[in-house]
């Protein structure tokens, strides 16, 4: 909301202090986005009309320009080319100031002395344009007589200095989408008496009610309707001042009638609408349910369609689609406008128009704001409405109305006596308990009734003593119908004794600690560990194309946003796998792809009833430094299962989706449930993303992060050290290549028993010696006993039992 | 000289074996010098001192000789073992000390010559951004809840005071998931949600600090990405006020931000919260002085905050009446986007290793 400082003035006696204006709007809430001062660098500025322009010797970009000041002739150097003699200019005199704060002084280009500048639209902060300077008239002999030279710019232009402040408005404050309620608001903050007076009206015969009709045929959508009809209208442009006022506050003037109209809706907040009483067939009005499919050609051009959803969703009749739209229609039943959102082109306000009938009227905000958001149509007038209008202020806007286009109009208008109304119910104030104790306690403070009561009356709340029982009772004033509780009138206390008054304090839970919670340290435990391990974490969108699951192997149907901002970003992310991908693949066309990448995120599935989707947190991290591959993607889930002390844990080879065929494997715990997967990526998987580099081999692993968190830990109980010395075991068997590592190394460990330290994986050899189909395993035990040293035959027998197992379960032979 | 003689000759008498005595230790002092490596030194003093040696020879003839003259050639005997023992120590250092120099010098490196061959990783700057906000709350005795990203219209909107077409929907920009009634379940567009999840549950009384990705239909700009991450703040107890608000906003702020940075409330309006303010806080660039980022005013925004709106007690069904509290929320982007300067918010989701190295 745009307010202009000399507007606020007519309300209460402001004065020009626009720091302390700025912070006080502020303090209440409305919040300041934007000061504009006008005219403000404009004192040294003058009207002069260019006598000679000449050449610079050597200079090919400055001319020499002659001008009268008024007061004699002066020579100002300029860059300018776009005027020429005879014109009239704005003149920079030495020692201005302009707006931006550039200050003009006397100076010498190219031997010639250049006293003052003429200046362009853009540096006399009047307009956007710095193309050239400001043409102020073509034809000095034809000018105007405000256009002679030597008068100051502000004078020859009608610019009066004001300040324009730039509001924004919260939603639960209607009473705020104008200027008077801006005014009351900062009036009570700085403690100055506010004045709103109701017009006082000349009328004359015959009355409204004789010339016009009213029938309100939806009472749900609209509570209270006014007309009132004036005679004698001549349909000119607003004066000047009106024009002005417009024009800061945003709003373009068009002619005296409708300005009128704009000019009381940013005033008291209350829109109206004007018809040409002469194109209203029956020369009356009423409001009703559009008939669904109705048309109208609104004010801005465009037909649109009421009562009925032009696009229905996929497999619904039109018919079905049946809305509530408020309509205003002339007493023929002919729509002539949306009700609270903007009038029909055919009945609007035209040179010819000599009797107009102005209506005002207080609508359903939800009715409003469903019809606004349907035609995608957001009017000045819907925004008032959907927050709540005053639906007492609805007489005075209507006799302002009337009162305004008479002061701009001549004798021939006259002003039907009387108004015509239909209201559907009485109005009731709201009248609220306030219990003092109630306010100190949510806010803190201990304020006294009075002293309440003195921060509500001013901003029109009246408030009286109960009956002993120390409540107050709170009267809302109208044009306040977002108050409706309690709570809405301690938060107006609180705005008006100000935020900063109250003292602060900070509350210290008693019986309860603050932590952060086992799964949320062990998931930063895990993002530690994979950095550790030199893999940086990623940060990829949760949207993805719908091919970017086929890419990776996933064909189930992922979770679809209804609303997507492109077709890119139209599904819900199943794998951290294709984010990570583009990530790997952003920074491999920047020569950047020798890295490690990780992400913590959620990933979403359709529910199997389709009902609210389900999500889980899962951990991806991508492997791409030279000479990654498979290898380092498992050694790095290893590294993350001891870290995390999970016990039963392992990986069953497997054909997974997205990963190559014979390289990856499923990670599972103790009773072979499915943690996540483990591999390399399947090398088409990465043709698919155009991976820029075709050798490289990429590792990957993705797990449910709430899954391998809750799989079984090995024992926290330490465990003692032997202090005897330990004997190793070492076994080579022969295995084919169809039996895991891991099985023969279960035997072994199974085998082993209580006396194992430890075992190792050491050597893997294939080739010279060894069966094709098959490799071998060299496995070193380390053994050791707490009470005792190992004897040789304890330590033969132990390697006697450890070979027969091995061959007999896993037929794996010793190789010798 | 006879050294490796191992049988004894008699009646060399007391002269003759003093004379001798002289030889061996004559010869043993040469052999010691000659030796040049810790090695050949220790073949050396066997050679000399061992059981082989000419001077264990003479010792064994000693026992032959007469008592005076064996004392006497006896004396002498054990002056040049000792004198010998004492030639092999000195030569000993010498020697090692050198070889050690010969050693240390073939081993020279330049450190400087070594780069890591396994770099440490980073963490994203959000992540380390939202643990150590929530490590603030932590210290503060707040616990850290988290909530779903998908949610329905009810825990997004209409628990939060926000029915059907209320005006205030339209501070977000919802995107919607295909998943029962149209426009019932969706993507969150706060972490607010989360208040109402931690309400229900229950436990009162709440001081907990929520974390979490958050998803706006807005286009990505420098100052916007579509989706983010919010930290929202609930406390519910007996007596809270909005002066605890305030005090609790501020220690945060100074604790997170530094102890010349403050805060300050400006009445706002959220559908949840009543009374309801916006928090700002003392610009960070200028801590205060007026800057471009500030708009010259010393104070930028950072979040929302208020005290518990009475219907949202009586959607999760908590007696307004008896208990009372506060929630607050603001941005982890802004945050960090605050302390690093970050120029366009999008960096953070581009995933360029040379951005994310840099914390």
């Amino acid at each position: 909301m745009r307010v202009p400082l000399s507007w606020l003035k007519d309300f209460a006696p402001f004065n020009d202090d626009v720091t302390l204006l700025t912070d006080t709007l502020n303090d209440l809430g409305l919040v300041v986005e934007g000061v504009e001062k006008l005219g403000e660098g404009l004192e040294d500025v003058v009207v002069a009309t260019v006598l000679e322009i000449h050449p610079i010797k050597g200079a090919d970009k400055i001319r020499r320009v002659l001008v009268d000041t008024g007061s004699g002739s002066q020579e100002v150097v300029c860059g300018a080319w776009n005027f020429e003699t005879g014109d009239v200019v704005p003149l920079a005199k030495v020692g201005a100031r302009l707006p931006g704060g550039f200050e003009i002084s006397s100076r010498k280009l190219k031997g010639v002395v250049s006293n003052g500048m003429l200046c362009s639209g853009k540096e006399l902060g009047l307009s956007e344009d710095a193309s050239g300077i400001m043409v102020l008239s073509k034809d000095s002999t034809a000018r105007e007589s405000r256009m002679v030279p030597g008068t100051p710019l502000r004078e020859a232009l009608g610019i009066e200095k004001d300040v324009v402040f730039d509001i924004s408005v919260d939603v639960n404050r209607p009473d705020a989408l104008s200027i008077s309620g801006i005014a009351r608001d900062l009036a009570a903050k700085l403690h100055l008496p506010f004045t709103l007076e109701f017009p006082q009206l000349h009328e004359s015969l015959p009355s409204s009610i004789e010339l016009t009709t009213l029938d309100l045929q939806a009472p749900d959508l609209c509570d209270r309707i006014l007309t009132k009809v004036l005679i004698g209208v001549r349909v000119a442009p607003s004066p000047q001042w009106m024009a002005r006022r417009l024009l800061l506050a945003g709003m373009r003037p068009i002619n005296n009638v409708v300005d009128v109209s704009n000019y009381v809706m940013l005033e008291l907040g209350q829109p109206t609408h004007p018809y040409d009483l002469d194109l209203l067939g029956g020369g009356g009005l009423q409001v009703r349910r559009a008939h669904p499919g109705e048309k109208l050609r609104t004010l801005d051009g465009v037909e649109r369609t009421l009562g009925r959803v032009d696009h229905p969703r996929l497999g619904e009749k039109p018919e079905s689609r049946v809305v509530d739209d408020c309509v205003i229609a002339d007493a023929t039943g002919r729509v002539v406008g949306i009700g609270g959102l903007m009038g029909g082109a055919d009945t609007e306000i035209s040179p010819s128009t000599s009797r107009v009938l102005i209506e005002a009227a207080h609508f359903a905000p939800m009715a409003i704001a469903r019809t606004a958001k349907r035609l995608g149509l957001r009017t000045e007038a819907s925004v008032r409405f959907e927050r709540g209008c005053d639906p007492e202020g609805i007489d005075r806007a209507v006799a302002r109305f009337c009162s305004l286009l008479a002061s701009i109009s001549g004798p021939e208008l006259v002003i039907a006596a009387g108004v015509v109304e239909r209201r559907s119910r009485p109005l009731e104030p709201t009248v609220l308990s306030l219990r003092p104790a109630r306010v100190n306690a949510i806010l803190g403070t201990s304020l006294t009734s009075v002293d309440m009561a003195s921060l509500l009356e001013p901003i029109g709340f009246q408030v009286s003593e109960a009956d002993g029982d120390g409540q107050l009772q709170v009267t809302v004033p109208t044009f306040r119908p977002d108050c409706t509780r309690e709570i809405d009138v301690i938060e107006e206390i609180a705005r008006h004794l100000g935020y900063e008054n109250i003292q602060r304090t900070r509350p210290v839970p008693k019986s309860s600690i603050g932590r952060i919670s086992s799964y949320q340290r062990e998931r930063r435990k895990a993002r530690e560990v994979l950095s550790g391990l030199g893999a940086s974490e990623a940060w990829t969108s949760s949207f993805l194309a719908p091919e970017d699951h086929l890419a990776v192997g996933l064909e189930k149907d992922a979770v679809r946003v209804s609303n997507p901002m492109t077709r890119d970003e139209s599904v819900l992310r199943m794998s951290l796998l294709p984010g990570l991908l583009r990530a790997l693949r952003y920074n491999l066309t920047r020569r950047l792809g020798s890295i490690r990448l990780f992400e913590v995120g959620n990933v979403f599935f359709p529910a199997p009833d389709g009902s609210i989707p389900l999500e889980r947190e899962q951990l991806a991290a991508l492997f791409s430094k030279d000479g990654d591959g498979a290898r380092a993607a498992v050694e790095a889930t290893l590294v993350l299962i001891e870290a995390l002390g999970l016990e039963g844990v392992s990986l069953v080879a497997d054909q997974l989706p997205g990963m190559h065929p014979t390289r990856g494997a499923r990670i599972v715990d103790a009773r072979g449930a499915r943690l996540g997967v483990v591999g390399e990526v399947d090398p088409m998987v990465l043709s698919r993303f155009d991976m820029p580099i075709k050798e490289r081999r990429i590792g990957f692993f993705e797990v449910d992060l709430a899954a391998l968190l809750s799989t079984e830990r090995r024992t926290r109980l330490a465990r003692e050290v032997s202090r005897f010395p330990s004997t190793d075991i070492d076994l080579a068997f022969v295995v084919n290549e169809d039996i895991p590592a891991a099985t023969v190394g279960a035997v072994l460990r199974r085998e082993a028993g209580e006396l194992l330290e430890s075992i190792e994986l050491f050597d893997v050899y294939r080739g010279v010696g060894i069966r094709p189909g098959s490799r071998s395993l060299t496995f070193r035990l380390r053994f050791a006993a707490n009470d005792r040293t190992l004897t040789d035959s304890e330590v033969a027998a132990l390697r006697q039992r450890l070979i027969a197992k091995t061959e007999a379960e896993v037929g794996a032979q010793l190789r010798s | 000289m006879i050294m490796e003689n191992s049988t004894v000759e008699r009646s060399r008498g007391k002269d003759g074996l003093l004379d001798e005595l002289s030889q061996v230790e004559e010869e043993a002092s040469r052999a010691i010098a000659r030796a040049t490596s810790s090695k050949a030194l220790a073949e050396a003093a066997t050679l000399v001192l061992g059981k082989r040696s000419a001077l264990s020879a003479i010792h064994r003839e000693v026992a032959s000789l007469e008592p005076e003259e064996r004392k006497e050639v006896g004396q002498r005997l054990n002056e040049v073992r000792e004198r010998l023992d004492e030639l092999v120590t000195q030569k000993r250092e010498v020697l090692s000390a050198r070889e050690r120099e010969e050693q240390i010098e073939a081993e020279r490196m330049d450190l400087t010559e070594i780069t890591p061959s396994l770099l440490r990783g980073h963490l994203h700057l959000v992540t380390l951004t939202q643990m150590e906000l929530e490590d603030v709350f932590v210290g503060m005795g707040y616990q850290v809840a988290e909530g779903p990203e998908v949610e329905t219209d009810w825990y997004n909107f209409e628990a939060l005071n926000m029915p059907p077409d209320h005006p205030a929907r339209g501070m977000w920009d919802t995107f919607y998931l295909d998943a029962g009634e149209p426009e019932s379940v969706l993507l969150r567009t706060h972490t607010s949600p989360v208040q109402i999840r931690l309400m229900l549950e229950g436990r009162l009384p709440i001081y907990a600090v929520a974390p979490g990705k958050c998803y706006r239909r807005d286009t990505a700009d420098a100052r916007h990405i579509p989706v983010f991450h919010q930290i929202e703040g609930l406390v519910v107890d007996e007596g809270i006020t909005f002066g605890d608000l305030a005090g609790t906003i501020e220690t945060f702020t100074t604790a997170y931000f530094g102890p010349q940075i403050h805060s300050r409330l400006r009445p706002s309006y959220f559908p949840f919260t009543e009374p309801s303010a916006e928090f700002e806080i003392t610009c960070t660039i200028c801590t205060g002085r007026g800057c471009r980022t500030c708009s010259d005013t010393g104070w930028v925004e950072l979040g929302g905050c208020g005290m518990v709106d009475p219907a949202v007690f009586s959607a999760v069904g908590i007696d307004s009446e008896r208990w009372s509290g506060f929630a607050f929320g603001f941005g982890i982007e802004r945050c960090a986007q605050m302390r690093h300067q970050i120029a366009d918010l999008r960096a953070l989701i581009e995933n360029d290793i040379r951005f994310l190295e840099q914390f």
